[in-house]
């Protein structure tokens, strides 16, 4: 058998015999057949998705966003936002509306995430065991559960606006959600002020939108915890002995020596991390949040553009998600081994 | 610690744990003194005061928040755990739970880990579908639009899992392979499908499904929905299943090669067997963030666990009790991903035998 490979146009085999035994022809092979059943079945569907359009009468394409919108959205971020605005401006408000609860929600994770991360490294056993509860508690509850229990505790169980909470000054905490002072000019706050049933005046969070930043940052700090705690194990110990035996102080160590190196094994599974609170923040929808898919839920059920809509949250999602893969992997560059310096 | 004064064993204890420092021992009587304030007034609210069972939600709403309102789980349990079911036929949809907890604690065990496992899943699901339809055997029929709670959310995952199992395989060998069409479909196929959250898809295939298929032909709800999580479950596992593949030595490839074994050969018999074993705790991982990701399908309408308890809380006679309603959820999703999450981890410190980076579980 060894001794006799044909070779592709050897012309003494048959064709049958190189494709057995050639392996590049049979890759050539492979991927025209599986080119072919793609395109069919592509084929089939488009043809189907096309006759299913017409005969519910719906025009596909997106001349539709440039329509008038005609509902309401609850809450916007930076965009002015009204009923007779477009479809367009409502998706805008929608993107962001999710990079509003995105960030927000990243930021206070990571600092959260890496709290509970470093307490359950810590020696008292109490903190530790604390912060090992609080990470298996968390991670094992979906996170849908948790946004619909915040939701309820922030609508039927926070105050009602006169007997708001009232933490720091000018900070007020209801069921309407929480409002707090904005700056009016670089030297004058604007307060929040309590009229008949509710707060006028200065910056206001929904009860939705605090819910699901609650959530988000509660349910995402317990992985983060995790990762930061992996992490800071896997910096070899001699490490932090050689540290103090330099006379750091054990912030110190921790600060120069441990942290920078942690956070090469720790930024890559953070990263798919940020990127996981801002693919959850779309279960907003759930609790009614005006997220973009959310939004784009409310535009499809309105105008039928089933496919255009998926494939904008799609677009959305798909461009974040890359953007933000490209820029962890620049930092991750960054944090990288320097090697060659004198 | 040799030059102090022989102190009793736990006296030694509490002060290497608790008191080492002065920053600790602030830490310690910190966390005491919160313990000491909160954990009663939890307590109270939580057993000592609850209300165990009322018809209603009056008892609950005249206590003021007193104590926690278990009535509520009381008296709806049989709608949360078992939906629209029949109500007399419940004891279908409850054996059909305990087959199937029954059949995941057989498979954490190592020992019964043979091919033989995958003839007696198959039974065993066979048994279910006959149990939940019905139609035979004396079993009236049910169609499976009145499937709700618990087994809805367990079957979502299991034939979730076990059809994007297969798939995910030929996804991660795919996005090894040397043909570069076949790679660069399921890299295209793999990070799409991970780059945009699990509504979008379900939300793809219940509004899209319909329209992709010729008129005339219907698939149902439950059916669609599970289309969606197959296809989501599949490009996640793919990335594990490649993490196994990844970390598979070259030289098993390579001597499988010099034996003279086929592509498909070297994969059967050599490197995913290998390869599976390794992603075994990460399987796991994902299998218990896909448990989770179930109830997203409450979105579309689907009458799982958390669906159910959702539409209890919507009867007037038990509005307000969302708390109640939605621990005891929490409590349930707990009580079946806490045992995997220790399993994964324990099995993982098994087969890793002393790996150089620790698993981190990621969803």
């Amino acid at each position: 058998m060894a001794h006799e490979f044909p070779r592709p146009g050897g012309g003494r085999s048959s064709r049958i015999v190189w494709l057995r035994y050639d392996s590049r022809a049979r890759a050539i092979v492979y991927q025209v057949l599986l080119a072919a059943a793609l395109g069919l079945a592509f084929w089939f569907v488009i043809a189907n998705t096309a006759e299913n359009l017409a005969a519910r009468g719906i025009a596909s394409g997106f001349q539709f966003l440039f329509r008038e919108a005609g509902f309401e959205i609850s809450e916007t971020t930076f965009l002015s936002y009204n009923a007779g605005s477009s479809y367009l401006r409502a998706i805008a408000v929608g993107v962001l509306n999710t990079f509003r609860v995105a960030v927000i929600g990243i930021v206070l994770a990571t600092s959260l995430g890496t709290l509970i991360g470093l307490a359950r490294l810590s020696r008292n056993w109490l903190l530790g065991t604390l912060a090992a509860a609080y990470v298996e508690l968390i991670r094992n509850v979906p996170l849908l559960v948790q946004l619909f229990f915040w939701y309820v505790v922030v609508t039927e169980h926070f105050p009602a606006p006169a007997d708001a909470l009232n933490p720091l000054p000018g900070v007020f905490i209801s069921n309407r959600g929480i409002v707090f002072p904005i700056p009016r000019s670089p030297f004058e706050l604007d307060y929040p002020e309590l009229t008949a049933f509710n707060f006028s005046g200065g910056g206001a969070v929904s009860p939705e939108f605090a819910a699901l930043l609650l959530g988000l940052v509660i349910y995402t700090a317990s992985f983060i915890a995790e990762i930061v705690r992996a992490g800071i194990l896997a910096v070899d110990r001699g490490q932090f002995e050689a540290a103090q035996s330099l006379g750091l102080r054990p912030w110190q160590a921790m600060r120069f020596v441990i942290l920078p190196q942690a956070l090469r094994a720790i930024v890559p599974p953070l990263t798919s991390q940020y990127l996981n609170i801002t693919k959850n923040s779309s279960l907003a929808v759930a609790i009614g949040y005006p997220d973009l898919v959310s939004i784009c839920n409310t535009i499809i059920n309105q105008t039928g553009q089933a496919i255009e809509g998926i494939a904008i949250i799609m677009f959305v999602y798909l461009t974040i998600s890359l953007a933000l893969s490209a820029f962890m992997n620049r930092y991750n560059r960054l944090a990288a081994l320097k090697g060659g310096n004198p | 610690m040799a030059t102090m004064l022989p102190a009793s064993p736990a006296l030694q204890w509490l002060r290497a744990n608790l008191f080492s420092s002065l920053p600790n021992t602030v830490a310690t009587l910190c966390i005491l003194y919160l313990t000491w304030t909160l954990l009663p007034s939890f307590l109270n609210w939580a057993l000592v005061s609850a209300i165990w069972s009322a018809p209603d939600g009056r008892l609950c709403r005249e206590a003021q928040g007193a104590g926690a309102c278990w009535a509520f789980i009381t008296e709806k349990h049989r709608f949360i755990l078992f939906g629209t079911y029949p109500y007399d036929q419940h004891w279908r949809p409850a054996l059909a739970v305990a087959m199937l907890i029954v059949l995941y604690g057989a498979s954490a065990l190592r020992s019964l880990w043979r091919p033989r496992l995958v003839i007696v899943w198959l039974a065993g699901l066979a048994v279910i579908a006959v149990l939940m339809w019905g139609g035979v055997f004396g079993l009236s029929y049910v169609e499976n639009e009145r499937w709700g709670g618990l087994i809805l959310t367990l079957l979502l995952t299991t034939f979730g899992i076990a059809f994007a199992f297969p798939l995910s395989i030929l996804l991660a060998v795919g996005r090894r392979s040397a043909m570069p069409l076949i790679r660069l479909m399921s890299v295209a196929y793999i990070e799409i499908i991970r780059g945009v959250p699990l509504i979008s898809v379900l939300f793809m295939a219940s509004v899209m499904l319909p329209l992709f298929l010729p008129g005339g032909v219907f698939i149902d709800k439950l059916l669609r929905a599970q289309t969606a999580m197959i296809l989501f479950a599949a490009a996640y596992l793919a990335e594990v299943v490649r993490g196994g593949l990844q970390a598979l030595p070259r030289g098993q490839d390579e001597a499988a090669q010099a034996l003279g074994l086929t592509y498909w050969q070297r994969h059967r018999f050599v490197i995913l067997p290998q390869a599976l074993r390794i992603a075994i705790p990460p399987l796991v991982n994902t299998f218990i963030g896909f448990f989770k990701d179930t109830s997203l399908v409450v979105i579309i309408g689907l009458f799982d666990l958390l669906t159910t308890i959702k539409v209890s809380l919507n009867e007037p006679a038990w509005t307000g009790f969302g708390v109640e309603a939605y621990l005891f959820a929490a409590f349930v999703y707990f009580l079946f991903c806490y045992p995997m999450s220790r399993y994964s981890q324990a099995l993982e410190r098994r087969l890793a035998r002393g790996a150089a980076a620790p698993m981190i579980r990621e969803n």
